[in-house]
């Protein structure tokens, strides 16, 4: 059994992103923004654009490998993998896929990627244009029920009632991104600070969120380098070891109309067990946490699921203080996350983790050995890693 | 006051391509509601599948259901996403329970004032809704039982 874990096997040796722009305001066309982020990657990495074998997306990125590897003259395409589902549930998945092919040989440079120009596609937040709609859709959008936020509201709700949260722990979560966003230069929110009063000022979107708890849209793409744990070693980064991925959900989580059998749940009940199984921690040993804001409601269950609090422990457990850089107890979203910092898909949350292992994060956690990433809360098939330092191999 | 609780344009329900739940849509403008039951284990299923996820029986039969519910969960949703709901205002979301159904759930709208308190727990009972128009539907909503 021991030989079959992610554990260490690999490394992220480059990321690259391209600049974020607001959705629909990209100069660029989609697979030139893709193109763009994995040459940052490899310029990032110190290789060779040639030197990528293989690719890794999810929710059906629009831009196929073989495009890429064309345009890129990549002369041997050895891999190429697309996680299933959509919303940002796949980020870790991707980063996992490819570490698993480089960790058994399948190919040896495997980028993971994605690229959104909205402007060029639709929006997530917008209904789809349709006059009819079957199959699932059939029982939601002629009740009003559409957006992502509207899909996923009601676990949130039923999670809230079940465990007595109080919406302070929504606007916690909200303010440790845009807190993290203010010594960020990069980020889209830097120089605009959230209040308390501001916070609970805004909006509703769906009760139980408004404005502040959702995720903005961007257009970009960021891309991160996968290599074997030997090969990085002689590289020009810091390596950040794969130290465990999972991906999945649990029981009938996907079954239609609302009807999965945990349903108070970010989805991640049964993969966190996975995660630290493999690899080697536990949340005690957890430096900083990423995890994609798609709503804060969907942070709130995930951080949850992952063991940082019991469900009931959340009022206390979710507060600002506790959740930021360099002193909390779980510095949360250091770079501003999908909220303050840009929506990439949760690609850019990757990233971040990459940063803190390196040392190099404008929220350095100071001595951060133990990075977990969180991706897409809430949707029905989500994933997880966790990067470490060399220290912790 | 319109008939229907919300406004007239959002998408229409259409009964799958490969037949799978038209007898939901059919029995719904006969004024039932059925879900689905497996003939071979007893286990009841929703929404519409193939096969029974408890024994993977394809015998699945369609069973009219009391239309009392409890209400398991809700949202507000205020913010519009669909050019229909344009300065509609808020509407209220219920995922009800049917405790006479094995606890299958059902979505639909919770009648009455948008600004109501929701309850998780309350009794609801089910209404049906009807849009008569040249390609007829009808909704399932909820109304809180006395
Ligand atoms: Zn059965």
């Amino acid at each position: 059994m021991s030989d079959r874990t992610l554990r260490g096997k690999t490394a992220i040796v480059g990321v690259g992103e391209t600049t974020y722009y607001k959705h629909g305001q990209s100069p660029d066309p989609e697979f030139v923004l893709v193109l763009k982020a994995i040459l940052a990657a490899c310029e990032d990495a110190g290789i060779d654009a040639k030197e990528i074998d293989g690719f890794a997306s999810y929710s059906n990125d629009r831009n196929e490998p073989t495009r890429i590897a064309a345009a890129l003259g990549i002369n041997d395409l050895r891999y190429s993998n697309m996680n299933w589902g959509g919303g940002g549930g796949g980020v870790a998945a991707a980063v996992g896929n490819a570490a698993a092919a480089v960790a058994v040989g399948l190919a040896d440079c495997v980028v993971a990627f994605r690229g959104l120009a909205q402007g060029q596609f639709q929006r997530f937040g917008k209904a789809p244009p349709v006059t009819a709609v079957s199959g699932d859709p059939a029982y939601m959008s002629p009740y009003g029920v559409m957006s992502p936020l509207q899909k996923y509201a009601m676990r949130a709700m039923r999670f809230m009632h079940e465990n007595k949260v109080d919406h302070s722990v929504l606007r916690a979560i909200s303010m440790a991104s845009y807190t993290h966003a203010q010594n960020n230069p990069r980020a889209v929110m830097y120089g605009r600070p959230l209040s308390e009063e501001k916070y609970d000022d805004s909006r509703w979107i769906a009760e139980p969120c408004r404005l502040f708890d959702c995720c903005q849209e961007n257009d970009g793409a960021a891309a991160v380098i996968i290599v074997s744990a030997e090969k990085a070693k002689d590289m020009k980064q810091k390596p950040a070891y794969i130290l465990g991925a999972a991906q999945g959900s649990d029981h009938r989580c996907g079954a239609p109309v609302m009807n999965a059998s945990n349903f108070p749940s970010s989805s991640f009940a049964s993969l966190a067990p996975r995660l630290y199984e493999m690899a080697g921690v536990g949340p005690k040993d957890v430096d900083v946490v990423q995890s994609y804001e798609n709503f804060t409601i969907g942070v709130m269950m995930a951080v949850v699921e992952h063991g940082f609090c019991e469900p009931e422990e959340c009022n206390e457990f979710f507060q600002l203080e506790n959740l930021t850089a360099p002193g909390g107890k779980m510095p949360l979203n250091t770079s501003g996350g999908n909220l303050a910092e840009c929506y990439m898909h949760g690609l850019g949350l990757q990233i971040e983790a990459v940063r803190q292992i390196r040392g190099d994060s404008p929220n350095q956690v100071p001595g951060a050995d133990v990075a977990l990433s969180i991706a897409g809360p809430m949707v029905h098939h989500v994933s997880t890693d966790i990067l470490g330092s060399e220290a912790t191999l | 006051m319109s008939e229907t609780y919300l406004p007239e344009g959002l998408p229409a329900p259409v009964p799958m391509n490969d037949g799978l739940d038209k007898p939901y849509w059919d029995a719904l403008l006969d004024g039932k509601i059925m879900v689905q039951r497996c003939a071979d284990c007893g286990t009841w299923q929703w929404g519409p599948e193939w096969i029974c996820h408890n024994c993977n029986s394809f015998n699945m039969e369609w069973t009219e259901v009391t239309g009392e519910g409890t209400i398991y969960s809700w949202e507000r949703p205020w913010h519009p996403v669909h050019g229909a709901l344009k300065d509609h205002g808020p509407y209220i979301v219920v995922l009800v329970e049917l405790p006479d159904a094995g606890n299958v759930r059902m979505i639909g709208n919770l009648l009455g004032d948008p600004a109501q308190e929701v309850t998780i727990g309350a009794k609801v009972k089910a209404v049906i809704e009807r849009h008569d128009g040249d390609q007829p539907y009808a909704l399932v909503q909820w109304q809180v039982a006395d």
